[in-house]
């Protein structure tokens, strides 16, 4: 799906218009935007800002503040791995490791094929089932390379079939 | 007809539990079978999970963990009717891990379905809001003050001081504001229970509005949790339509607003000001305090900001009084807490229990021990910035004074453990790196302070002048503690300061080299 600077421009004035009366609509607005396209196109930081009364500054300092939004897009599939003490206490600095080699990808980092991205997260709440993480908004527990290298085929073969 | 419980928490999920209860849908209809599948929170035993329930004259029959493999044998055993299986735990109730614990802020959770009103009042729900609206705001509040409740978010303030701070501003816009931005490593009881029983939460939150006379409320949710995301908005919505929430609360003529905020991936939007500045639209940066939030805080309006465990257990203190609630704990911890068991150990969940349980019952006669089987060697409580506690204080009690009094703090009731291959050189190293990924950059000590602490360590663990260095990094973790503006800054050494002094062989034994 490729989407021309000006539709792009209309649904984000669509959406601006949607949190008009709302008190500090910011997040909300990003948030929305980012639902929409993947990320904050780097152009809808103006828009945004003359809209809600913002320096650009702002808009920018909000988007760059928070590690959820993304200035440009990410790949296919989006792999967020916990890196924090919980599933350090049960390998998930191995498990670091072997996603990062078998991506060929550092953290924050998308393949150049744009199938994957490797995302850093500090907890996501699953810290019982340790090593935890989460592909495509989908929770996955007690993660080994193993199980981590199946669910990675399972959502190449998806994403191959939907072309 | 049966009813099958599968749970859908997110916890349950990442096990496979949406895949089971596919399995089992299709083999009941192939079978011919009625069934009504539940698709309810986590009970809390995750080495269990899935684990599934079935409804029987018995009371509810535990199956777990199952797996999609398991589910044609399930209904060869004829579990529909209590049958025999190698999965079969018994009736839940009766099952150690729960019928040793006290289920109070949790008593719903993993029991009903979290979107159904009508589930939530037949097992209690609304009493405390009903009894609430009968009663004068102020007496409201002395009810909470009484029960001894302090902020369950980590930082232990007595809930209904902050709520009589609150009602006592002059009248005209006011906020109730939930903390739901559960980043602690090793903690869980927020998500657990907004996927399990919301409807404690929203209760919760319109108790607060009604006593303090608030007429919104926002919960700060964080974008890590889009399934408790879900749940929290279905349940809001579904009070909506029975008038628990909106323009007239239970026909009392009392509005309340409720809507929910998501984050997006700070940390240090859980320290209150930082969630208030995100709230409103703005890098979370701390605000300086005083003026407090109860008197200055969301808009500029007095708000109540408070944890979700905190709010939910409001309605369940209401409905039974405060002597209730303070019948349970020790000292001036008071009531239950919902402690979480993470990290290396073999059976890892929620477990609510009165304060005062010993580290030792936990990590052991609940968690039995580590999962790898070897010895656990330290635990970190209270989340990235709670200290590391050695294997000789396991018999410290579960209070806030007993672990404050041993250097350490109970934070959000997280406990993480680690066995004795961990190196608390390299977890002294990632509290820095840590505190450097997640500080606002207001405060000096904290943005510059977490990058050279990280090259300190990184000297020490290389062996380069590991004395001098050790020296430095105990200087500046003391500038961090005192000189930060809150408590990521302020908090942040106190891991790196508690693996220095309790194992100092794992950074000094690099200065051989």
């Amino acid at each position: 799906m490729h989407t021309s600077a000006v539709d792009r421009n209309h649904d984000i004035r669509r959406i601006l218009a949607q949190f008009k009366d709302r008190p500090g609509p910011l997040l909300e607005v990003l948030h929305t935007v980012q639902a929409a396209f993947g990320f904050i196109p780097p152009q809808s930081i103006s828009l945004i800002a003359e809209h809600l009364n913002l320096s650009r500054a702002e808009v920018h300092g909000v988007v760059t503040f928070y590690h959820h939004f993304r200035c440009a897009p990410p790949g296919q599939h989006v792999l967020q791995l916990c890196r924090a003490e919980s599933c350090q206490a049960v390998g998930a600095e191995a498990l670091a490791a072997h996603a990062r080699a078998r991506l060929g990808v550092d953290f924050h980092e998308s393949t150049p094929d744009g199938r994957f991205s490797l995302e850093p997260v500090y907890c996501l709440g699953n810290c019982a089932c340790s090593p935890a993480v989460m592909l495509d908004g989908r929770p996955y527990g007690r993660v080994t390379p193993e199980r981590l290298d199946a669910l990675l085929r399972e959502a190449d073969r998806a994403a191959g079939g939907n072309g | 007809m049966t009813t099958i419980y599968v749970p859908g928490d997110s916890g349950a999920l990442s096990l496979g539990a949406d895949a089971v209860c596919r399995a089992l849908s299709r083999e009941a209809a192939e079978r011919r079978l009625e069934v009504k599948v539940v698709r309810n929170g986590s009970r809390g035993a995750y080495w269990l999970e899935p684990m599934l329930e079935v409804s029987s004259e018995r009371g509810r029959l535990a199956y777990g963990p199952v797996s999609v493999a398991d589910v044609p044998g399930l209904f060869d055993a004829r579990w529909l009717e209590g049958g025999a299986h190698r999965l079969l735990l018994g009736p839940t109730d009766e099952l150690p891990w729960f019928a040793n614990q006290q289920r109070l802020t949790f008593e719903r959770v993993g029991v009903i379905d979290p979107r159904s009103v009508a589930d939530y009042v037949a097992h209690g729900g609304y009493q405390g809001l009903r009894r609430a609206l009968s009663m004068d705001p102020a007496a409201v509040v002395d009810r909470i003050v009484r029960s001894g409740l302090r902020g369950r978010g980590g930082a232990a303030f007595p809930t209904g001081i902050k709520w009589k701070t609150v009602l006592e501003q002059p009248p005209g816009q006011k906020y109730v504001t939930c903390n739901a931005d559960e980043g602690d490593s090793g903690t869980f009881s927020d998500r657990m229970l907004i996927e399990g029983d919301p409807l404690s939460l929203i209760e919760g939150m319109t108790i607060a509005a009604i006593a303090v006379g608030a007429t919104h409320g926002y919960i700060y949710l964080r974008a890590e949790y889009p399934h408790a995301w879900r749940t929290l908005t279905q349940a809001i919505a579904a009070a909506y339509t029975a008038d628990y929430l909106g323009g007239d609360v239970m026909g009392s003529g009392r509005r309340f607003e409720l809507e929910i905020r998501v984050g997006a991936g700070a940390y240090i939007c859980g320290e209150e000001t930082s969630m208030l500045e995100s709230l409103e639209g703005r890098r979370g940066e701390v605000r300086v305090r005083p003026p407090l939030p109860a008197v200055k805080g969301l808009f500029g309006r007095p708000t109540i900001v408070n944890n979700v465990i905190t709010l939910a257990t409001v309605p369940l203190i209401v409905r039974e009084g405060a002597e209730f609630y303070a019948g349970f704990g020790m000292g001036r911890s008071r009531g239950t807490l919902p402690l979480q068991l993470a990290g290396n150990i073999k059976r890892g969940g929620l477990i609510e229990r009165a304060f005062g349980l010993s580290l030792r019952e936990i990590l052991y006669d609940y968690g039995g021990g580590s999962g790898s089987g070897r010895p656990i060697r330290a635990v970190q409580i209270g989340g990235p910035l709670g200290a590391y506690v050695p294997a000789a204080q396991f018999d410290t009690p579960v209070d806030y004074e007993a672990l404050a009094a041993i250097g350490a703090m109970l934070g959000h009731g997280g406990i993480v453990a680690f066995d004795d291959t961990v190196d608390m050189a390299r977890m002294a190293r990632y509290a820095m790196e840590f505190c450097a990924i997640e500080s606002c950059g207001k405060c000096t000590p904290c943005r510059i302070g977490s990058t050279r602490g990280v090259e300190i360590i990184d000297h020490i663990i290389a062996g380069h002048d590991p004395q001098g260095n050790l020296e430095r990094l105990e200087a500046l973790c003391e500038l961090m503690v005192q000189g930060s503006l809150c408590g990521l800054g302020g908090m942040a050494p106190f891991p790196v300061q508690s693996a220095m002094k309790h194992f100092r062989e794992d950074f000094s034994a690099r200065a051989q080299h």
